[in-house]
């Protein structure tokens, strides 16, 4: 405009729609009312979730921080109605661990077989389909579905080693392992998942190269492809743990919900394994006013261990995941380098 | 070797699906059809169950479970309606509007409350937004219908706020991942035809991403749907069929869907006719479940096409 703003003509004002169609395009005002209306919503919405995720995370940890006490994580759960008497959450967080540890356990070697069943052998076809459809719906059922049927299979006579029988011969059903067991299905898809995500990712040249060495196909698998997806399965593994540590239907149903580690018979260690007991999630539930403990603090306090742990677990995740190199440098990287090394080398 | 764990991994699942169902099949074979309708209070129904005769022949299972599934359905529908409309405007956001340093920040976010527990969203839910709600709900209305049920703040609405914030990162996550895989090309194009910004997306973006929207509601209506825990500390835990021509009342109604149901009767199951009764519901909520991974598995077909993993 400044360069017709020379000449004569443009002297007198042009029309009001020619000036209107000078502005840029790109500014937001110039839109069609709706278009702006709705860009203004979206803006609304995604400010809006932001400081709702803000909201909570910030929520908690303050609350955390206001009531969690070391004395609390070293202290067992106590008879007491107040909150001064009824103690700290040693327990739970010996729960949660031992579940986790069990679950993975399982499902880790599990999640891995059947992965590398479905990426490099799959066959017959139609066996492998039933097998992933069937993965899949695992990953769909809810875990209070998976508890009430573990409890059904668990409470089986011949599987009365798992847990406690009763005087009158029924089988009890609820234990770490059997929660454990349970606890590896939801765990199970997360892995296969990560797996069979990163065998996709090996190129077919680094098989054949195996092959052409004169390595047998169990042996490529072995020595070159599981090692070189490490880091899938190991971000895999991670979310299946948060998934187990964070669910809560299957320690109700599955572990008795106790706020104390119960053993089961004489041998230390295996007694605990067969007995009872409460995880975080079960201590927040029963402390929380729709639980029969009913004092909020512990509740805040054993919730924030539990955040705690959940965004240990998240980041990393990330930092397992986010890997932008080659594969062979990172197979070389990550067997020598410490991880933190490793991941922060990658600039994203 | 390895096929055999995975046919046993097949095994085990078809072993749950008939067990479960064997199991559940006493209840759904003396209610018949009637099971699936409305009729009476279910609360007093389950009660009658656990206090019935202890002799097998005479087991009580009268059950009309339609209050729960009705819940179940107006539960999950709403919160799922709530945040489709919020996870697409907001992946909108994340991936057109938001500044680089924001958007650096959303996506750790994000992967973080899709991993927070169900019991702290439940916590937070009767701690936080129960109080918050109940002051909504005026006097007048509480009496208006105190003889037929108590509204407190643990009701419908806590419920589906809550939950809706529960599967909204899910969704949000899917549809990023699927408008991030939308050849640039076809937004310059549109760009260059003097389209805007919003409405590129909305026209050329959102429209190639229908199935991943598609999946991502598939995913999340069968997480809400087997969502126990929380909602049976948030919802009310009343199976109180809501009846939505109430008119604003209805949003302050106590609910309780069908996995809560389980949860809440849990300490009953050794009595046999309830425990048969609770898996007919595992059972109900499996076949959903089921049918509801079969549909994800069918939207996620064409998915493949844009190279979308979920």
């Amino acid at each position: 405009m400044s360069a017709s703003a020379t000449t004569p003509e443009a002297l007198t004002a042009p029309p009001a729609s020619a000036l209107r169609r000078e502005r840029p395009r790109n500014s937001v005002g110039s839109w069609p009312l709706i278009d702006r209306a709705a860009y203004v919503l979206c803006w609304a919405v995604g400010i809006g979730l932001c400081v709702a995720a803000g909201a909570i995370v910030v929520f908690m940890l303050v609350k955390g921080i206001a009531y969690v006490r070391p004395s609390l994580l070293f202290t067992s759960p106590g008879v007491g109605a107040t909150q001064a008497t009824s103690g700290g959450f040693l327990d739970p967080i010996l729960g949660t661990l031992l579940l986790g540890a069990l679950g993975i356990l399982i499902a880790a070697p599990l999640g891995v077989a059947v992965a590398v069943w479905l990426g490099e052998y799959g066959r017959p076809a139609a066996l492998a389909r039933a097998v992933e459809s069937g993965i899949e719906m695992i990953a769909g059922a809810p875990s209070v579905v998976l508890a009430i049927f573990g409890l059904l299979m668990f409470s089986r006579p011949f599987l009365a080693f798992l847990s406690q029988t009763s005087a009158g011969g029924s089988v009890f059903g609820r234990s770490f392992l059997t929660a454990g067991a349970m606890m590896s299905l939801l765990a199970l898809p997360l892995i296969v998942g990560a797996t069979r995500e990163g065998l996709a990712q090996v190129p077919g040249h680094v098989r054949e190269a195996s092959y052409a060495l004169g390595k047998a196909k169990i042996t490529t698998i072995r020595k070159v492809l599981l090692p070189s997806i490490r880091r899938n399965i190991a971000g895999g593994v991670t979310l299946g743990l948060g998934r187990i540590i964070g669910d809560t239907a299957i320690v109700v149903i599955l572990l008795g919900a106790t706020l104390h580690l119960e053993g089961a018979g004489g041998t230390p260690g295996l007694s605990t394994l067969r007995g009872t007991g409460g995880t975080l999630t079960s201590y927040v539930k029963y402390f929380s006013p729709a639980g029969e403990g009913n004092q909020a603090q512990k509740a805040y306090a054993a919730a924030f261990v539990l955040l705690l742990m959940v965004i240990a677990l998240n980041a990393l995740v990330t930092r397992i995941t986010h890997e932008r190199r080659g594969m062979f440098e990172r197979m070389m990287a990550w067997s020598w380098l410490p991880f933190w090394q490793s991941a922060s080398e990658d600039s994203r | 070797m390895l096929g055999a764990l995975s046919v046993g991994v097949l095994a085990l699942i078809a072993l749950m699906l008939v067990t479960v169902f064997l199991k559940a099949w006493p209840s759904f074979a003396h209610n018949g059809i009637k099971w699936f309708f409305p009729g009476g209070d279910v609360d007093q129904q389950l009660k009658a169950i656990i206090t019935g005769p202890t002799d097998p022949a005479h087991y009580d299972y009268y059950i009309r479970a339609w209050p729960l599934i009705w819940d179940t359905i107006v539960t999950t529908g709403l919160a799922v309606i709530v945040a489709l409309v919020v996870s697409v405007l907001a992946a909108v956001f994340v991936v057109e509007l938001a500044p680089a340093p924001l958007r650096r920040t959303i996506d750790p976010v994000i992967q973080l409350l899709a991993a927070v527990p169900s019991v702290i969203y439940g916590l937070i839910g009767i701690l936080v937004v129960a109080p918050w709600i109940q002051g909504y709900i005026s006097q007048q209305r509480k009496h208006s219908v105190q003889y037929i049920v108590q509204l407190t703040g643990a009701n419908l609405t806590t419920a589906v706020l809550i939950l809706a914030l529960m599967i909204v990162p899910i969704m949000v996550a899917i549809i990023v991942a699927a408008l991030e895989t939308v050849p640039r090309s076809w937004t310059e194009g549109s760009a260059a035809l003097g389209v805007n910004r919003w409405r590129t997306m909305w026209r050329v973006s959102l429209r190639t991403v229908r199935p991943a929207i598609l999946a991502a509601t598939v995913l999340a209506t069968g997480r809400a749907l087997g969502e126990a825990i929380m909602l049976s500390m948030v919802a009310g835990s009343r199976a109180y069929a809501v009846n939505p021509l109430d008119g604003v009342t209805f949003l302050f109604e106590p609910v309780r869907p069908l996995a809560a149901t389980i949860i809440a009767y849990i300490d009953g199951i050794s009595v046999v006719p309830l425990e048969q009764t609770l898996y007919a519901m595992a059972a109900v909520l499996l076949v959903s479940c089921a049918f509801l991974s079969l549909a994800a598995w069918a939207v996620k077909q064409p998915m493949k096409k844009y190279g979308i993993r979920t």
